[in-house]
């Protein structure tokens, strides 16, 4: 998130983490999130310095849409500031027994920690619903009240976890004393175990929780996706076929090619509505566009297709061009049907898409169909291929799409018989 | 001479069959053609029709190329041999080439599919009557596919005739141009030539593919069959 956003600092609920304090920073200076993240965490490192900072600015800074931090509101709140002084006393007092048992690394961790987690109790206790849920699910893995294990389990957890943290701190600590070098080591291990057993399930648990909900998001794109295709052909012919309910003989070809286009994905796998995918040659792709533009614009589109090659990105192009012609002869032209003719010939592959509609004077076109007329030149002319339009007011148009083909010589891509039977 | 009285008759108002073994079809096809043409019979199947045609002997018979008891090609040769003067104007929904290109070896005159609009069905009829052969722009399209698998480059096999399995850059040009949805007096105003210039193109084409036995005409078929 790079864009800068004017206006006073506020704490960002889009893109937020914890508080919201780095994403709104971020939306403030322009700088991104996550250096500043880095940055917080860098700087809690040697004595959590970073983190009582990151705390009083969750604490003072209001949240978007809000006009009040939660100091101020935490200022009403006597049991919440009773409940941080106690919290900020004890944790004051253990630091002091540290320091007095001259422990430097817990030494080290002095004022910042304490301010720190007495600003979380007060956010925890002022802050809105929403982010009192927000940090419940941060806090989870230390509280395990959602844990599928039960409360028993939980205890033999906290239970092992309390074992292993004081045997290890035991022992970290004597190193001192002893300095022999395998009770570190112990220690260190113990204190990560000791970390695992906590924390363990709950990774876990989050790790299943992504799974399913990708599954669960793949399982809903393939159903939307489903729905567009049923809806771009089946439900599409469905609507046609009871406008035209008068004429069985264009029922009955309705009804046909979409049994065709069914079975086409049903059975061989190829979904209907996009090109890409579904046709692999020429022939198939002048089929779907057949299809494709019937089905949507209730008009007859005569394709026919000559010869045959395998479709690379230049004649998928061609294609495209093709699709976007033949529609728009279906929509402007007023004609009953399209004439489709492809051609593929060694050196070239051509479409033709003729209508004998109105027709229009190349001179004097409205601008939205000189924009396609153009959109069609300008994609047939970036892959080297050309578009020629011809349209007489009154005896329809002609639109004639040339590709050169990229021939590999000796490539079985044309089928063409090439030998006596 | 009564040939040339019926032929003219037949020009002006020809006498038509229909084989189709669909009855909603070939209702909707006689009141389409209405007083355009005469309709004198109907069939539903092969032997009804064979029978029926050469009790009335109509000047054109409207093909169905798929038929339950066989395929519309078996009608066309059949009454072929035992009646010349009939004319054959195969009519399908069906998009197989391989059929279509069987029913016009059999002998039809043409091939149109169902989609064809009323005018353009009547003036069909009576280019077949005359004697012109009607390609649709879909039989086009099947014949270039057909004779396109000749390249020049090829050596020529012994069974291979220039004049009749190959066709000309003219032919070419005109069986294109038609498969385009060009009418044959838009085809003669693109080429510059007569549009009766562009109708012998066109029979030429039919006779070629009545009478060429090359290989290439079924291997094209199967080869189609099966994609």
């Amino acid at each position: 998130m790079r864009t800068r956003v004017p206006g006073p600092l506020r704490r960002r609920q889009q893109g937020r983490l914890a508080g919201g304090v780095a994403a709104g920073l971020s939306a403030r200076t322009g700088i991104r999130a996550n250096v500043i993240r880095i940055a917080f965490v860098l700087t809690s490192l040697p004595g959590g310095f970073g983190a009582a900072v990151y705390v009083l600015a969750w604490l003072l800074i209001p949240a978007e849409g809000e006009q009040t931090n939660i100091a101020s509101r935490a200022l009403a709140d006597r049991r919440g500031i009773a409940l941080t002084a106690a919290v900020a006393s004890a944790l004051a007092l253990l630091l002091l027994i540290a320091s007095l048992l001259n422990v430097a690394w817990v030494g080290s961790l002095s004022w910042p920690p304490v301010i720190a987690l007495a600003g979380l109790v007060l956010v925890w206790r002022n802050a809105s619903p929403e982010e009192v849920a927000l940090l419940r699910q941060l806090g989870e893995p230390l509280v395990a009240r959602r844990g599928h294990g039960g409360r028993s389990m939980i205890r033999l957890r906290a239970a092992i976890a309390v074992v292993l943290l004081v045997t290890g701190t035991g022992l970290v600590v004597s190193a001192h004393v002893n300095s022999m070098l395998f009770r570190p080591l112990t220690g260190v291990t113990m204190l990560i175990a000791a970390i695992i057993v906590l924390l363990g399930p709950w990774w876990l648990r989050i790790a299943r929780d992504l799974l399913a909900e990708r599954q669960a998001r793949i399982r809903a794109e393939e159903r939307a996706d489903m729905a567009s295709r049923v809806h771009d052909s089946v439900l599409q012919t469905l609507a046609l076929i009871q406008r035209r309910a008068a004429d069985p003989q264009q029922v009955v070809s309705l009804a046909r090619a979409q049994e065709r286009e069914l079975r086409s994905w049903l059975f061989d796998g190829r979904p209907p509505g996009s090109l890409d995918g579904l046709a692999t040659t020429v022939a198939d792709g002048i089929r779907v566009i057949q299809q494709e533009v019937e089905a949507q614009h209730g008009i007859v589109v005569e394709a026919i297709s000559v010869g045959d090659c395998d479709l690379d990105s230049d004649l998928n192009a061609l294609l495209a061009a093709a699709r976007e012609a033949t529609v728009n002869a279906a929509k402007w032209s007023g004609a009953s049907s399209v004439s489709l003719f492809a051609e593929v010939e060694p050196d070239a592959v051509s479409v033709f898409v003729r209508d004998r509609g109105r027709g229009f004077d190349p001179d004097a076109v409205p601008a939205d169909r000189k924009g396609l007329a153009e959109s069609v030149r300008a994609r047939m002319a970036r892959r080297g291929g050309s578009a020629t339009i011809r349209s007489t007011p009154g005896q329809g148009t002609e639109v004639v799409l040339t590709m050169p083909r990229n021939v590999v010589p000796g490539s079985a891509s044309q089928r063409e018989p090439s030998s006596a039977p | 001479m009564t040939g040339s009285a019926a032929g003219a008759n037949a020009a002006a108002r020809p006498r038509v069959f229909i084989v189709d073994d669909h009855g909603l079809f070939r209702s909707g096809v006689r009141s389409e053609l209405g007083d355009q043409v005469e309709v004198i019979g109907e069939a539903d199947d092969v032997q009804p029709a064979i029978v029926g045609i050469a009790d009335c002997e109509p000047d054109v018979v409207l093909l169905d190329v798929h038929l339950p008891g066989g395929g519309g090609q078996d009608v066309a040769a059949e009454i072929t041999r035992s009646h010349p003067q009939v004319r054959f104007l195969a009519l399908s929904a069906s998009d197989a080439p391989e059929d279509v290109i069987a029913v016009i070896r059999a002998g039809a005159r043409g091939y149109v599919t169902k989609t064809i609009s009323g005018p353009e069905l009547v003036d069909a009829i009576r280019r077949v009557a005359a004697g012109d052969a009607v390609f649709s722009p879909r039989l086009a399209g099947f014949v270039l596919d057909a004779f396109a698998s000749v390249a020049p480059d090829q050596p020529v096999r012994p069974a291979f005739d220039p004049e009749l399995d190959q066709l000309t850059p003219r032919e070419r040009d005109v069986l294109r141009l038609i498969a385009r949805g060009y009418t044959y007096k838009e085809i003669a105003r693109e080429l510059f030539i007569s549009a009766k210039t562009v109708e012998s193109h066109v029979s030429s084409v039919l006779r070629k593919l009545q009478l060429s036995t090359r290989h290439q005409l079924t291997r094209w078929a199967a080869e189609r069959r099966l994609t």
